[in-house]
């Protein structure tokens, strides 16, 4: 038998990568102490935890602030991305005319695109801008995908709903929109990690507004060379986006489960 | 009738086919259809489906039995010719409401969709509460053997069963025609068998018409009351065929010497379609 068929306990899949993480970090912690390496090169992983812990309330603030930002221009994302999907898929026309200026969207280094859109929302707005910027970011992964799935109808299942006289509507509702699902739900993970990219990279872009995000606080550590209080707000934005992989992956799961090839696990 | 299928075979040019006394379920006249692309799938199609035959379509691939049946079903407009339904009601656009059941190649389920909620659909389309069409379409899932299954996922099933599955939401609506678009066509011999048996059981007595689309003579042979024998280039019903023997068939059918009287006069017919030559 290969390594690869041997089946894997699902509690293995947890404790293994958490043995190694905890090996990677007590090397690096022992090297550390070891070598008396200076805090504002490496610090080690204790004072981390450390800084975490007596700096929580303005991290906890900045978590905050940078997980709304990101949620926010991922429903957003999602809503429009879908909607547009819909209206292209349903016109030819609309298809053709949104298509070229949603890749133009896309290929723009966001970077690029954020001082002009800090002028149009004004500079006591960098919120909102943040927000522009994270969606604009999030949203091409969802049209997209959605766009494909829409249009990757079985031929047949079509010909089906037309000799049944099935609505337009119908035929979204119970055919279209099933069938998107999977790649709907695959744009969303994609979509989910580029939302928190986006609001990350637009905030040491555009700078913080009246509150400061995790972006914001990693720049303002640096520049104080308070680098224990930098990894700490590094180790939040990781685990922000761990969390939304992570839930985003059991939403998937959830809803593909009995009946996607990609949700089944095989026994050989 | 005491005629053999050799006397039968030398009666059945087309002219001489025996063109139903009772006026026709669809009546099927000088067919013809082109693609945009040029090609000619069928010309010149003549064929009157009596009400509770079970009539196949046979013919090497490229004959356009698909094409021909597609066009019964709706899907898509002869280029030339008329297919009438003259006993049909027609609906207020002036198109014949067709009553049929569609088994396509392939199961053509809905992957996410459970087996009640596969052969539910037809009747939704229409409308249809849940609530109401429940005894009925658990009805149809029992009438090909798959009671057990009902709240299943197509992922969960044989091949053979998800082909059961695509037969009961073809007959959930009590269709008065049943169309069959090679639907054993991937199915192993073993399975084939007893699906072609089970379709038996279930049209028998039922009153109601099969349109079977096949490329094999045995299994239109052991199926059908009449054969189309079609050939290519384009598309066209070269010879029919009367199936005389008498219902129900079953295995001893399969053994018997008018069977393999019947195959061999179909084989010969579809030969002669062919052209002699190889597909």
């Amino acid at each position: 038998m290969s390594d690869e068929s041997r089946p894997v306990a699902p509690a293995m899949r947890v404790i293994v990568p958490l043995v190694l993480g905890a090996i990677v970090v007590a090397i690096w912690q022992v090297l550390v102490w070891w070598l008396e390496v200076p805090k504002f090169v490496l610090p080690a992983p204790s004072l981390i935890v450390r800084s975490l812990l007596s700096d929580y309330p303005s991290l906890l603030v900045s978590l905050w602030i940078t997980l709304r930002i990101t949620l926010m221009a991922f429903v957003i994302a999602l809503a429009t991305g879908v909607a547009l999907a819909v209206l292209s898929v349903q016109s030819r026309l609309v298809e053709i005319s949104i298509f070229p200026y949603a890749v133009i969207l896309q290929v723009t280094p966001v970077v690029a695109i954020a001082p002009l859109i800090l002028i149009w929302v004004g500079v006591e707005h960098i919120d909102r801008a943040l927000l522009i910027l994270a969606t604009i970011v999030a949203f091409f992964p969802i049209l997209s995908n959605t766009t494909l799935g829409l249009k990757s109808v079985d031929h047949n299942l079509r010909d089906l709903f037309q000799l049944y006289g099935a609505t337009r509507w119908q035929r979204l509702r119970l055919l279209q929109m099933p069938a998107a699902l999977p790649y709907l739900l695959g744009g969303m993970k994609i979509s989910g990690g580029l939302a928190l990219i986006g609001a990350v990279v637009a905030e040491f872009v555009a700078g913080s507004g009246t509150g400061a995000g995790l972006a914001w606080r990693i720049v303002e550590s640096a520049n104080r060379l308070n680098i224990p209080r930098m990894f700490a707000a590094l180790l939040l934005l990781s685990a922000l986006g761990i969390t939304i992989f992570l839930l985003l992956a059991g939403l998937e799961k959830l809803l593909l489960g009995r009946w996607h090839e990609s949700a089944m696990q095989r026994e050989r | 009738m005491s005629a053999t299928p050799a006397a039968w075979a030398a009666a059945t040019t087309r002219t001489a086919a025996d063109e139903p006394a009772a006026p026709a379920l669809i009546r099927i006249a000088g067919v013809g259809k082109r693609y945009s692309g040029g090609t000619q799938a069928l010309q010149g199609i003549d064929l009157a489906v009596a009400e509770g035959e079970f009539l196949s379509l046979l013919g090497p691939s490229g004959c356009g039995k698909s094409t021909l049946l597609r066009l019964i079903a709706g899907l898509g407009e002869p280029s030339e010719g008329s297919i009438d339904w003259p006993r049909a009601t027609y609906d207020a656009a002036g198109r014949p409401e067709r009553s049929i059941g569609f088994v396509f190649q392939e199961p053509t389920l809905m992957p996410w969709a459970t087996v009640f909620e596969n052969v539910f659909l037809p009747l939704r389309l229409a409308g249809a509460r849940r609530r109401d069409v429940a005894v009925q379409v658990e009805g149809a899932i029992e009438g090909v053997g798959l009671a057990g299954f009902v709240r299943a996922y197509p992922r969960e099933l044989s091949g053979g069963m998800r082909m059961r599955v695509s037969i009961a939401r073809a007959l959930v609506k009590r269709p008065k025609v049943l169309l069959m678009d090679e639907p054993f066509a991937a199915l192993d011999e073993i399975t084939r068998m007893r699906l072609n048996d089970d379709l038996l059981d279930l049209w028998a007595g039922r009153g109601w018409t099969v349109l079977f689309v096949t490329h094999s003579v045995y299994e239109s042979v052991y199926l059908s009351s009449r054969i189309a024998v079609m050939g290519a280039r384009p598309g066209h019903i070269r010879e029919l065929i009367a199936v005389d023997a008498p219902y129900p068939r079953d295995e001893a059918f399969r053994m018997s010497t008018a069977y393999n009287e019947y195959c061999r006069v179909t084989s010969a017919a579809l030969r002669g379609a062919m052209g002699g030559s190889e597909p």
